[in-house]
């Protein structure tokens, strides 16, 4: 039945496309611009489960609230957006409303998608109809009470959304207001990369200063020098995202998966773009970073011999890493962040880079968990947050503790 | 048995992905085709296997040989002359064949040398050179190919393999530093030579008094960061010494898993079996035509996959095993000296001379697989043989693997083998003596070869592939002259003691020796003593393809990972340029 179905709507779709040739190429172009635009987005992300058919939906999202899971959008009328409007598709990106006055949790960012113009809406809704149909009911909402009461969300819009399409700004240059547009739209950096207010709303005034995710951390991608990326040139930010490497870091954890799937299929205009955009922050009144720990207190010392142990074939004596291979560690933004999860749980529990076109090896971090105590495990991070212009709070024993407790939870 | 299921049809099909067939499956799934890689053994990866808190571990890859393949899955029967039975190598000992995808090349050293230029035409060459003198024990053959044909993929596979060199001969010109007896290259190796650990310095100013040219041994231990053509990166060798029979943790030593797959795994039109072993090759009714393979998956289902290409890259011997077992080509028969197909097997012929000081310090437990000096003028036909009663030689290096704490405990001859006064002797050794290595050529001989054998079956019932192999008298004079020559540069330095091995018959599985084996279905330009033509075709099968050291027709004295390499690359382009724009036989005959 649902192959004679789809038969009639392509042969529909042919005698438009005989009647109106214009509109035809339109529409090969739209769905062409929509698809580029959904991997700008990374729709897949939440949308797709690996090695299931595209977008029907079933990927688990933990928040610090419980668990949503992202639903299915294919146009299957029963169980996708089949039955949707453009206008409905509209709603839900720029208002977070979904038909039948369903208001949406955050885990979709309409917060960002907010920005995004009609335009390009109406690309992504032509794209998203050419997807092959999935019969898959997908049960979006496994919040505990009372966060899975959607009602609540009248009042976190409130506080915590803003809606409109993105405005440029006339003062800058159209590359930066691309870039701009796209951060704060469908890139939605800011959902893993801004830190979060008790409600779980966007702490805007400390956009993209780094938050903790549920067991690792978004650093913090603010033009900030010692924090942030602010000493990564424009090309580098570029490399970083069309690689997932660049002589600073490699990108592993949910960065990865961001990598893999969206940014290293971006036109690199338009990650140059971003680029620009990122460096160009008008703050300059960043936090003083800490005095580095004295070289004879007793973690740093103990943390050094680790390090020359464990850690210095690969990351090198310097700290410096091996460009696209082993990440650098001196002045690296991760490291010198305030909150060490990511840094305590890749020693405990390894972890492995994304792999690109560009950059296909993926190099992995190994375990120490079994060969290194909790308290080596603070001291060599202390060393390393401490050393080659590092500076930051000391490790302690209990943080690791405590990670390797949750880690073995899971 | 249950007829095969048939599988929907390929365009290629690569058995084995190690060295030789990842590089064609990359090259041919570049050009566009479908290309599915079968591999006896598992998926091997970087990441996952050879992760840095746990890859060091001496036990588990050196004694345990946890990277081999397990002789109860296959292995071969051995004798050393065809009027013995042969019995079956129930553990390995003379050599290490691979499991999983990499291979052999995953616990190899890396060390990674072209053959001379006169190699390619050593039968011609040698009679041109000394005429009767050539030892009739000999079966030498030329390979069919020039070393002009064979320079582009040599310099492919080094680019490839990131290798670490000092060129000695940049387009005919002799470049002090190098090695002066290399052919002509086009151009420098990708990376500049590593650092020197202590006892390589040492044989080097040794060789450099007596006359010699040192040179820095190629090497695929990369010595700076490296990213290849493929996009793949390796990281500068950090002389840990875990390379012979280890995987690298740190992306250092080259290999398929490095430096190919996982470029290749991305791709859509690629896909790798693992643990998929590959029964036999069909051919259609006429013989002339491979159609695909047999395989049978981890539960003992067997397929047939239909293929138009089929491409064989195994270890030398399932290359030949898989030949024997399809029917390609006629065995060959030592007492009529007819057939193709298990001529020509040789070895390496390995010596040695150990050095003991006194007043040294080498901390033995630094080094490399393949890092070290050496010295080329005793290889080959570098020296003249008129009046020397053989012909051959070895490379001599000094290339100090990390002396790891179980299987290094170099003691002079005549100590205990356990006691104190073994305790007392390792310790008074251990870090002050040191090894020369002559690796030498292994020149094939009428009654070396590789056949079916009669009594010995593996778990699927097929016939254990047998050798029958002992060191030419030939190979046995050369080791002895060439051991010399080496005991008077160890002389030279002055050790308290010093000790020549050279080679010496009969050949046993009692000792590890190498993993070099080469021949049994090589390549010429007459398919009457041949198997494969220079672009690796099968003779009379044209979409059948055979690549890896079992196309060589004799071993010269080097290692032949970096000839294996250039010949996969020179049976793809051959496939790539030619034989996909006119499908048959690439040289008539």
């Amino acid at each position: 039945m649902k192959t004679t179905l789809s038969l009639c709507a392509g042969l529909l779709a042919l005698s438009l496309g005989t009647a109106n040739a214009a509109s035809g190429g339109d529409s090969y172009n739209l769905v062409q611009k929509g698809r580029y635009l959904a991997t700008l987005g990374d729709c897949t992300a939440c949308h797709t489960q690996p090695g299931k058919p595209l977008f029907a939906g079933g990927v688990s999202i933990d928040t610090p609230f419980g668990k949503l899971v992202g639903a299915n959008i294919t146009p299957d009328p029963e169980t996708g957006i089949g039955g949707w409007s453009f206008e409905d598709f509209q709603n839900v990106m720029s208002k977070g409303h979904a038909p039948g006055d369903k208001r949406l949790y955050g885990a979709m960012p309409y917060t960002a998608y907010t920005k995004v113009s009609r335009e390009d809406n109406q690309a992504i809704w032509a794209y998203l109809q050419t997807v092959q149909p999935v019969h898959n009911p997908v049960e979006t909402n496994l919040l505990p009470f009372p966060f899975n009461l959607r009602s609540s969300l009248i009042a976190w819009n409130l506080l915590n959304f803003e809606e409109g399409e993105f405005k440029p700004d006339a003062k800058k240059s159209e590359q930066w207001n691309r870039g701009a547009y796209l951060v704060q739209g469908l890139g939605h950096c800011g959902t893993c990369h801004t830190p979060k207010s008790l409600t779980g709303g966007d702490k805007n005034d400390a956009f993209l200063a780094g938050a903790d995710l549920q067991g690792w951390v978004a650093p913090n991608i603010t033009a900030d020098p010692h924090a942030g990326i602010g000493a990564w040139s424009v090309e580098e930010i570029v490399q970083y995202l069309k690689t997932g490497a660049n002589r600073f870091d490699i990108a592993s954890g949910p960065m990865a998966e961001a990598v893999e799937h969206s940014t290293q299929h971006w036109k690199d205009e338009d990650l140059m773009a971003v680029a620009v955009y990122l460096k160009d922050d008008p703050r300059t009144d960043w936090p003083k970073p800490v005095e580095p720990l004295a070289a004879d207190s007793p973690a740093m010392v103990a943390g050094k011999a680790i390090y020359a142990d464990r850690c210095s074939a690969c990351h090198v004596g310097s700290g410096e890493g091996i460009a696209h291979l082993f990440p650098k560690l001196a002045k690296a933004p991760l490291v010198n962040a305030a909150d060490t999860a990511s840094l305590i749980r890749v020693v405990l529990a390894g972890s492995r880079a994304g792999g690109t076109e560009a950059a296909p090896t993926a190099p992995a971090m190994p375990s120490f968990a079994w060969n290194l105590s909790d308290e080596n495990i603070a001291d060599v991070l202390t060393y390393v947050r401490n050393s080659w212009g590092n500076s930051a709070s000391p490790v302690s024993s209990a943080e690791v503790t405590d990670l390797r407790d949750s880690l073995n939870e899971r | 048995m249950a007829t095969p299921k048939k599988l929907p049809a390929t365009d290629v099909v690569v058995v084995g992905l190690g060295w030789a067939g990842s590089i064609i499956a990359k090259e041919l799934a570049d050009e566009g085709l479908n290309v599915m890689g079968f591999e006896r053994g598992p998926w091997r990866d970087t990441a996952v296997d050879f992760n840095l808190a746990s890859a060091t571990d001496e036990l588990r890859y050196n004694r345990r040989q946890e990277l081999m393949l397990r002789t109860k899955q296959n292995t071969c029967t051995m004798r050393n002359t065809p009027a013995e039975t042969a019995l079956p190598m129930r553990d390995w000992g003379s050599f290490h064949p691979g499991n999983g995808t990499g291979g052999a090349g995953n616990h190899w050293a890396g060390i990674t040398f072209r053959f001379q230029p006169t190699e390619f035409r050593l039968a011609s060459y040698l009679q041109e050179r000394y005429g009767k003198e050539v030892p009739a024990e000999l079966t030498l053959q030329d390979w069919g190919t020039t070393w002009e044909e064979m320079e582009p993929h040599y310099d492919a596979f080094e680019r490839l393999a990131g290798v670490s060199g000092k060129a000695g001969n940049l387009n005919g010109t002799v470049v002090e530093g190098g090695n002066p007896f290399e052919g002509a290259r086009s151009r420098e190796y990708p990376n500049p030579p590593t650092a020197q650990t202590y006892a390589p310095t040492l044989f080097a100013e040794a060789a450099r008094n007596l006359g010699y040219k040192p040179f820095p041994v190629p090497s695929a231990l990369a010595s700076q960061a490296y990213t290849n053509q493929y996009g793949v990166t390796m990281g500068p060798c950090t002389f840990c010494g875990f390379c012979t029979n280890y995987g690298c943790a740190n992306y250092s030593k080259a290999s398929a898993i490095v430096n190919v797959l996982p470029a290749l795994i991305r791709k859509p039109n690629f896909t790798a079996k693992t643990n998929a072993e590959v029964l036999k090759v069909t051919l259609d009714s006429t013989g002339k035509k491979a159609t695909g393979i047999i395989y049978v998956d981890a539960n003992g289902d067997q397929f047939e996959q239909p293929a138009e290409i089929v491409v064989v890259a195994a270890f030398i011997f399932e290359n030949v095993r898989l030949m024997l077992l399809s029917g390609v080509g006629q065995p060959y028969d030592p007492v009529t000296n007819t057939g193709t197909t298990g001529r020509n097997y040789a070895y390496q012929t390995a010596n040695s001379v150990r050095m003991f000081f006194d007043d040294k310090n080498f901390n033995p437990f630094i080094g490399g697989g393949a890092i070290g000096m050496g010295i080329d003028e005793f290889n080959n036909d570098n020296f003249d043989h008129a009046g020397l009663g053989f012909v051959g030689g070895g490379s001599t290096r000094v290339t100090p693997i990390g002396a790891a704490p179980i299987d290094s405990r170099p003691v002079p001859p005549g100590t205990p083998a356990w006691g104190s006064q073994w305790k007392k002797a390792t310790v008074e050794n251990y870090a002050s003596s040191m090894s020369i290595g002559c690796e030498a050529s292994s020149y094939s001989k009428r009654t070396n070869y590789l056949s079916l054998d009669p009594n010995y079956t593996d778990p699927h019932g097929r016939p254990l592939l047998r050798i029958t192999f002992d060191f030419p008298e030939n190979d046995l004079r050369m080791a002895e002259y060439c051991t010399n020559k080496v005991a008077e540069i160890a002389k030279s330095m002055n050790p308290r003691a010093f000790f020549p091995s050279p080679r010496k018959g009969p050949w046993a599985n009692t000792s590890y020796q190498s993993s070099h084996i080469v021949g049994g279905f090589i390549m010429g330009a007459d398919p009457k003593n041949s198997s494969v033509n220079k672009h690796l075709q099968v003779w009379g099968v044209p979409n059948l393809f055979v690549v890896g050291s079992s196309a060589f027709p004799q071993n010269p004295g080097y290692n032949p990972t970096g000839t294996v390499g250039a010949l996969a690359f020179k049976a793809a382009d051959a496939i790539r340029r030619l034989y996909l724009k006119r499908p048959g036989e690439m040289i008539s005959v």
